[in-house]
């Protein structure tokens, strides 16, 4: 059993205590915004944040994450207001869209500890990233929007 | 649509019962687009749905079609309801159903289908759709004229209203909606009497995509995300060598595994169906199975291109003639000088991010079966899970999802069957969800190709004699022939194409752009060979050389002069160029790009692109589009590549299948489209095929030397500044 909050909820989850936290997240609390991309790290697809980092759940163990706080693209702001969430629209950003709960949680992660990037940190943060519909400087149009507007 | 737990913007079908108001079946007939009343759609031979609903509180429902991120999602509604004068912010989408007999477009055969591929969405539903939206603006016309007894001809219409200027009386669509009729027999269209592109509305204003906020909170739905209740999980092994089957496996060891439900057989492979996902890819990777043999086995990638080079140089090989003109034989005969050069390219993986996946329930009398899919082909896909089950059409429903990408993979659904056969096993509603793993070695790959140029050159420098062979597996669906034919921008005299065709065994596919990824490769750098050979600068080359079409040379000049392009580059960088066609548009590109000759490493810093796709339905979709086809083709162009070796693919997910990352991103892409009225064609597939030609010429001019293998992998490039 392990027990954590997912955007602020408290869950309690008997699972195999290996089982990925991306399985658990999507299947079991039932929040589908956080992807399956590649399951081994490669692709950011399954980013969330834990106690405010972000991390790829792919690579979590649901035991890991035993009194943590996770937050996944469901619980970045109540009504996408999130000044990321708006820069994505204004910029639109997505293409096919299947990577980019992953690219704005990441994102996220690097206007909360910078909030004023620059053009190169805001590429080294993200590369990890992968973006199969070539958005990426979108991505970067859109960072910089809301580091620029709030 | 109480099964999955979401669908807030796109939910399927409305119940025409009990709505009111005013329903448009249309039925697209051999006549053309009619639209039946929904009286007598009810109880005609087959089942309508609606594509436009009017409610009398003036809300408008349009129906939609594959939405994989291109815009079409959007766009196709657009049309609608740009001809029918809607107020776009009073119109839902709702997904259409896998009914190409109403929702699709006419094929070659005239047979209706729903395929969306090659970025035809728009240019193949143009027609018929404008058409449509015309027939409902008339029909609310002419209510409001029988309502106000004037004649139809003095009323007009403005977004979702019916206005009389000389009374200054106006009617809204919601209005007529409570008492208005859908005639029997609906008013026929001229097409004079659909808008001038002057008087449209929505038309090239880019309005923005639907689906786009959807996709920043994470609600939109892909199939992966639909969830069912009661529903199990379900995960598939296949053979490593394509082609082979499960002749026998562990199962007993499997099926005692926590969790697991079943084991079934599948064509090519094994699935597993297990309470959860996890519990299902444990029992996958613990799956030890027999295959059985078949001709790929032991086959090695490397050395099927010195095959293909031996048929192309066997005068005995089986040829088909993709087109052949004038006399090419004494062209080269009485040529002042002749060029040959031999290309070649690998297979490529499109890597879409959502891996494949479908969700599959049946009924309980288990003779009716639905299938949630992100399909590029609903009709298509209907129908080969009917075919492999042994149903009839009727009895497969299959539910559009959006696509976590597409790019030609999800015009094919093996994955969506499997879903269904492992649904009726289990009896229990299943999600099948392919790993990244599975995804990538069980891949449809763009074919690997062997192709020889030749181009003959008369006393004058003009190019008078074009020869071009490719050797590659067709797949029995023209994967290697597209876009080998010149004749929209080229339109050389004396042209000889010719494909050899080869049954490797591979699983191929359609990827983004088909075989213009390697055609155009070859095509544009025999080109670029033969301009620096005879000391012209490219661009003038092709305008001057080249018998070139005046669509193609306003590409050419429009690009030239985004691009700046006879201006000085900063130190260490050149420009390379390249022309462009595909799904009925013209496009040129050219790119800004340095060497890092001791790393082998090409970096494109700049992209321009000028294209010409007739009208422009969704400018900013469009472009990003295009945006997207350069990476795309950058992505092609440099890194990408599957390898087989002793009949396995070599790669196994984003580790060692390389795709563009944000570092690799050139710093600026410039796009822009010729003014046109011409009937729109696609642009989703206009910009990567022309990428690696340009990098290929930009290449030239920093080295003297050539790329005649794609990708321009780092080893690669090593041993050409090597030789």
């Amino acid at each position: 059993m392990a027990s954590f909050t997912v955007n602020g909820k408290p869950v309690s989850v008997d699972a195999d205590p290996k089982t990925p936290l991306l399985w658990v997240i999507r299947d079991t609390v039932g929040l589908t915004g956080t992807k399956y991309g590649c399951g081994a790290g490669f692709c950011g697809a399954c980013t969330v944040h834990i106690d405010g980092r972000a991390q790829r759940s792919c690579q979590v163990q649901v035991s890991a994450a035993e009194g943590a706080s996770v937050v996944t693209i469901e619980g970045l702001s109540p009504d996408a207001s999130h000044p990321l969430q708006k820069a994505w629209v204004t910029e639109e950003v997505p293409q096919c869209g299947y990577c980019q709960s992953g690219q704005i949680m990441k994102a996220a992660e690097l206007l909360a500890s910078n909030p004023k990037p620059t053009r190169q940190q805001i590429v080294t943060h993200m590369d990890g990233n992968i973006c199969r519909c070539g958005t990426y400087n979108r991505i970067v149009a859109a960072i910089q929007r809301a580091a620029r507007e709030g | 649509m109480t099964a999955t737990l979401k669908a807030p913007a796109l939910t399927r079908r409305g119940m025409l019962a009990g709505i009111g108001g005013m329903t448009f079946c249309f039925a697209f007939g051999t006549d053309g687009t009619r639209i039946l009343p929904a009286a007598s759609a009810a109880t005609g031979p087959i089942p309508l749905s609606p594509w436009v609903r009017i409610t009398p509180d003036g809300n408008i429902t349009i129906l939609t079609v594959t939405e994989m991120g291109q815009g079409s999602g959007t766009s196709i509604p657009l049309m609608i309801a740009e001809e029918m004068d809607a107020d776009w912010n009073k119109v839902a989408l709702e997904w259409a159903p896998s009914q190409p007999e109403l929702y699709g477009w006419p094929d070659r055969s005239g047979q209706r289908v729903m395929t969306i591929t090659g970025s035809r969405a728009v240019m193949m539903y143009w027609d018929d759709l404008r058409t449509a939206g015309a027939q409902v603006r008339k029909v609310l016309i002419t209510n409001a004229a029988e309502h106000w007894g004037v004649d139809p001809a003095t009323l007009k219409t403005e977004p979702s209203l019916v206005v009389d200027s000389r009374s200054g009386r106006r009617l809204t669509y919601g209005e007529i909606a409570a008492f208005g009729k859908v005639p029997e027999t609906l008013p026929s269209i001229d097409t004079s009497e659909l808008k001038a592109r002057k008087d449209f509305r929505l038309v090239g204003h880019s309005v923005p995509r639907r689906d786009i906020p959807l996709k920043v909170n994470g609600t939109a739905q892909y199939s992966i995300d639909v969830r069912l209740p009661g529903m199990v999980y379900a995960s598939a092994l296949h053979s490593p060598v394509h082609g082979n089957s499960a002749e026998s496996w562990n199962d007993g060891a499997v099926k005692v595994m926590p969790g697991v439900l079943a084991t079934v057989k599948l064509p090519g492979g094994v699935g597993v169906v297990a309470e959860t996902f996890p519990q299902a890819m444990a029992a996958r990777r613990a799956l030890r199975v027999k295959w059985s043999r078949n001709k790929v086995d032991g086959l090695d990638s490397e050395k099927v291109l010195d095959e293909y080079a031996a048929i192309h140089a066997d005068p005995a090989a089986s040829v088909k003639i993709v087109d052949s003109k004038g006399d090419v034989k004494a062209a080269f005969a009485g040529a002042a000088k002749v060029y040959k050069a031999e290309y070649r390219s690998d297979y490529t993986y499109h890597a879409q991010m959502e891996p494949l996946n479908a969700v599959a329930r049946f009924n309980e009398a288990g003779d009716k079966v639905e299938v949630w899919d992100g399909s590029q082909d609903l009709g298509r896909s209907r129908d080969l899970i009917a075919r492999t089950l042994g149903l009839k059409s009727n009895q497969v429903d299959v539910h559009q999802c959006y696509l976590g990408g597409g790019f030609g993979r999800r015009s094919l659904a093996d994955y969506a069957v499997e879903a269904a056969l492992l649904a009726r096993e289990a009896k229990r509603p299943v999600k099948l969800v392919w790993t990244r793993e599975e995804d990538l070695a069980h891949g449809m790959f763009r074919p690997m190709t062997f192709q020889c140029l030749e181009g003959a050159i008369d006393n004058s420098g003009k190019v008078i004699g074009w020869h071009h062979c490719v050797v590659g597996d067709d797949g029995g669906v023209g994967l290697v022939a597209s876009g080998m034919r010149t004749s929209t921008y080229y339109a050389l005299p004396n042209q000889h194409l010719e494909l050899r065709n080869v049954d490797q065994g591979i699983r191929v596919k359609h990827w983004r752009a088909v075989a213009q990824n390697f055609n155009l490769f070859a095509i544009e750098s025999m080109v670029d060979e033969m301009a620096a050979d005879q000391g012209v600068d490219p661009v003038e080359f092709r305008l001057q050389r080249m018998s070139i079409t005046a669509k193609a040379r306003r590409c050419v000049e429009t690009v030239a002069k985004m691009s700046d392009w006879t201006a000085k580059r900063p130190e260490g960088r050149v420009l390379g160029f390249s022309m462009s066609e595909r799904s009925g548009s013209l496009g040129a590109c050219v790119v800004e790009a340095s060497l890092d000759r001791k790393a082998g490493a090409i970096r494109v810093h700049k992209v321009w692109v000028a294209a010409d796709g007739g009208i422009i339905v969704q400018p900013g979709a469009s472009k990003a589009n295009v945006e997207s086809g350069i990476v795309y083709g950058l992505s092609s162009a440099l890194h990408e590549r599957v390898t087989v070796r002793d009949g396995a693919v070599e790669q196994s997910n984003f580790g060692d299948y390389t795709v563009m990352r944000m570092s690799d991103m050139p710093d600026e892409m410039h796009v822009a489209f010729i003014d046109s009225d011409g009937h729109p064609t696609g642009l989703g597939e206009i910009s990567n095929p022309a990428i690696a030609p340009a990098i290929a010429s930009a290449f030239h001019r920093l080295t003297g030397k050539r790329l005649y293998h794609m990708p321009f992998t780092r080893d690669r490039i090593l041993a050409v500044l090597q030789a």
